[in-house]
């Protein structure tokens, strides 16, 4: 199927809008999909005969800055039986980081979804145990946020090696 | 000039920075949880799985992550490139060159000269590659027969891939961590004489590995250990993201190489083996065992095949420089990519995102199979026993520094 088909596929079912974009410039070719909308599209994508998403392959997260105040969520999704890809892309606004789960649909979410909230500070809402899963659990911030600043120490320990520390 | 480390000790700070999701409170009676890990060595690395038993029967297994985590993809943030490679190598440290090849592979196809490539890279990748996924697999088994108490395969194992390490230090200077593929060719050509040996070697594993299926994959009490434990039915397996040899073990014929054709596999001949349940359920213990045997007999066939053509086809020349296509600035478009190749464990898949300006991505995700492959531990191993919960976390083979990276 080609991406021009995907994107119908989602508006036929979902009403038009639910589909923002088509993003040509990602491999596989990415759908920007409007983020209030994403898990029925996933829900569509995945139990559709022409679709049959079964594999989330990544769920990667990306902050964009504080300049242009979005954060992503982008999805790569492969379908075995009928062999083809896809990546879905959400945006949403920094200031309030929230996006519904998908681990309802794909297990493999879960784990992704909570390290996406623990190196982002993304919240996936209704996910079943978001807990930190990389980082300590009374870690402070979240690392991979471009506005990051590592805290100075963590439990007395120096978080920063100067150039003269021998060790 | 040291200085003392100001370490704030107090009794708690291990609850605090991993505490347990199961207390007393929420525990019935009977109950109890039990820690395994993180220096466990049949945890294969630093995991802790926090066991509610019932008896010796499992209840429920969570685990904790992130012992080992070393920010690759922060690194990757600020690294350029090609400097990214070495922490490549320290994600899946026993299967390094594949996911070299696979990061490599990514950055070309940002760059478009995935087509230039010559022939002779191509096949000294596949070549290397397909070495270390030897190892890797020898690991698996041999370690995995060490968790269920088979001792002797480990030693068989560990003494044949001297012989992969050594060679590949041969090649390129280190036994483990190698920064040899590089984006747009190699470190170096082969040494002189390699072909040569490495066919010997060749010729010298296939008796070992018949003796390895007898002594080890047909042992009844191998085969009573691990037939019908830890079952992982299709559905599941995909619906968590596990691929690579689990995922064939439990039935489906899924192997990247064959399904995207990448590098020069297309061009060689190789089977995909898949478990069938022959001593118990398709997708047991057993099962991925099995497949992991089989993928070496494969692998040993690639390797024969890429040896005549690295003597044949596309032999050494005076010309040869593998260093031809290595770009002096690397400066892909902007763009996003996401590029997945077949690892030892599974499907490794890097998400790039560079902006055009820099030879420093924005972002590069990387999806570990280990990673995925692990998540699937607390559902597959509940009413099992204590001691089936160690065969069962052997037989999922995951190495920690990919998990955490």
């Amino acid at each position: 199927m080609q991406v021009e088909q995907f994107k119908n596929l989602i508006d036929s079912k979902l009403g038009v809008g639910t589909v923002l974009s088509i993003d040509e410039n990602t491999t596989p070719t990415a759908i920007v999909v409007a983020a209030n909308q994403i898990a029925p599209v996933c829900q569509v994508l995945k139990d559709h005969p022409e679709t049959l998403f079964d594999l989330l392959s990544c769920l990667t997260a990306i902050d964009n800055g504080p300049e242009a105040n979005t954060m992503e969520v982008i999805y790569n999704l492969y379908s075995i039986p009928l062999e083809h890809a896809l990546t879905l892309k959400v945006f949403i606004p920094r200031d309030q980081v929230e996006i519904e789960t998908v681990s309802h649909l794909w297990k493999t979410a879960d784990w992704h979804e909570r390290e996406a909230y623990d190196l982002f500070g993304i919240k996936f809402m209704n996910h079943p145990d978001l807990r930190r899963i990389l980082m300590p659990a009374d870690w402070e911030g979240h690392p991979m946020r471009k506005d990051y600043v590592e805290p100075e120490t963590y439990r007395g320990m120096k978080t920063i090696r100067e150039e003269d520390d021998p060790i | 000039m040291s200085q003392e480390i100001e370490y704030k000790y107090r009794p708690e700070n291990l609850n605090e920075s991993a505490p347990n999701v199961h207390t007393e409170a929420n525990l019935s009676r009977e109950e109890m949880v039990i820690n395994i890990g993180p220096q466990h060595p049949s945890t294969h690395g630093v995991l802790r799985l926090e066991v509610v038993t019932d008896g010796e029967i499992v209840v429920n297994v969570v685990p904790h992550l992130g012992y080992l985590h070393r920010c690759f993809e922060k690194h990757a943030e600020s690294v350029s490139m090609n400097g990214v490679i070495p922490f490549v190598d320290r994600m899946d440290y026993v299967g390094a060159m594949n996911s070299e090849h696979a990061y490599a592979m990514g950055v070309e196809r940002m760059l478009g000269i995935q087509d230039k490539i010559p022939k002779r890279v191509e096949y000294i990748r596949v070549l290397v590659a397909e070495l270390n996924r030897i190892a890797s697999h020898f690991v698996a088994i041999g370690t995995y027969g060490l968790d269920i108490g088979a001792f002797t395969p480990f030693l068989w194992v560990m003494r044949d891939r001297e012989h992969i390490l050594r060679l590949l230090e041969w090649v390129s200077g280190a036994r483990m961590l190698y920064n040899y593929i590089w984006i747009g060719g190699l470190y170096y050509d082969l040494p002189v004489g390699f072909e040569e040996k490495c066919a010997e070697f060749i010729s010298y594993l296939k008796p070992k590995l018949k003796e390895l299926d007898e002594v080890l994959m047909n042992n009844k009490i191998f085969i009573e250990r691990t037939a019908n434990v830890g079952v992982i039915p299709r559905n599941l397996a995909i619906n968590y993201g596990v691929t690579g040899p689990i995922l064939r073990g439990s039935g489906l014929r899924l192997d990247y190489r064959k399904v995207d054709g990448y590098s020069v596999y297309p061009e060689l001949d190789f089977d995909v083996p898949i478990g069938s349940g022959a001593m118990g359920q398709t997708g047991d213990c057993w099962d991925r065992t099995w497949v992991r045997v089989e993928e070496v007999n494969q692998s040993v066939k690639i390797i024969e095949q890429c040896l005549t053509k690295l003597t044949g086809d596309h032999k050494r020349t005076r010309e040869f420089d593998p260093r031809e296509l290595v770009p002096k600035k690397i400066r892909p478009k902007a763009q996003d990519l996401y590029v997945r190749a077949e690892n030892p464990k599974g499907e490794l898949g890097y998400y790039f995102r560079v902006d055009g300006r820099s030879d420093v991505a924005v972002r590069c995700k990387a999806r570990g199979c280990s990673f995925s492959n692990l998540s699937i531990l607390p559902a597959i191993s509940k009413g099992h026993m204590i001691a089936d919960l160690i065969a069962i976390v052997g037989s999922l083979d995951f190495v920690m520094g990919e998990v955490d990276r």
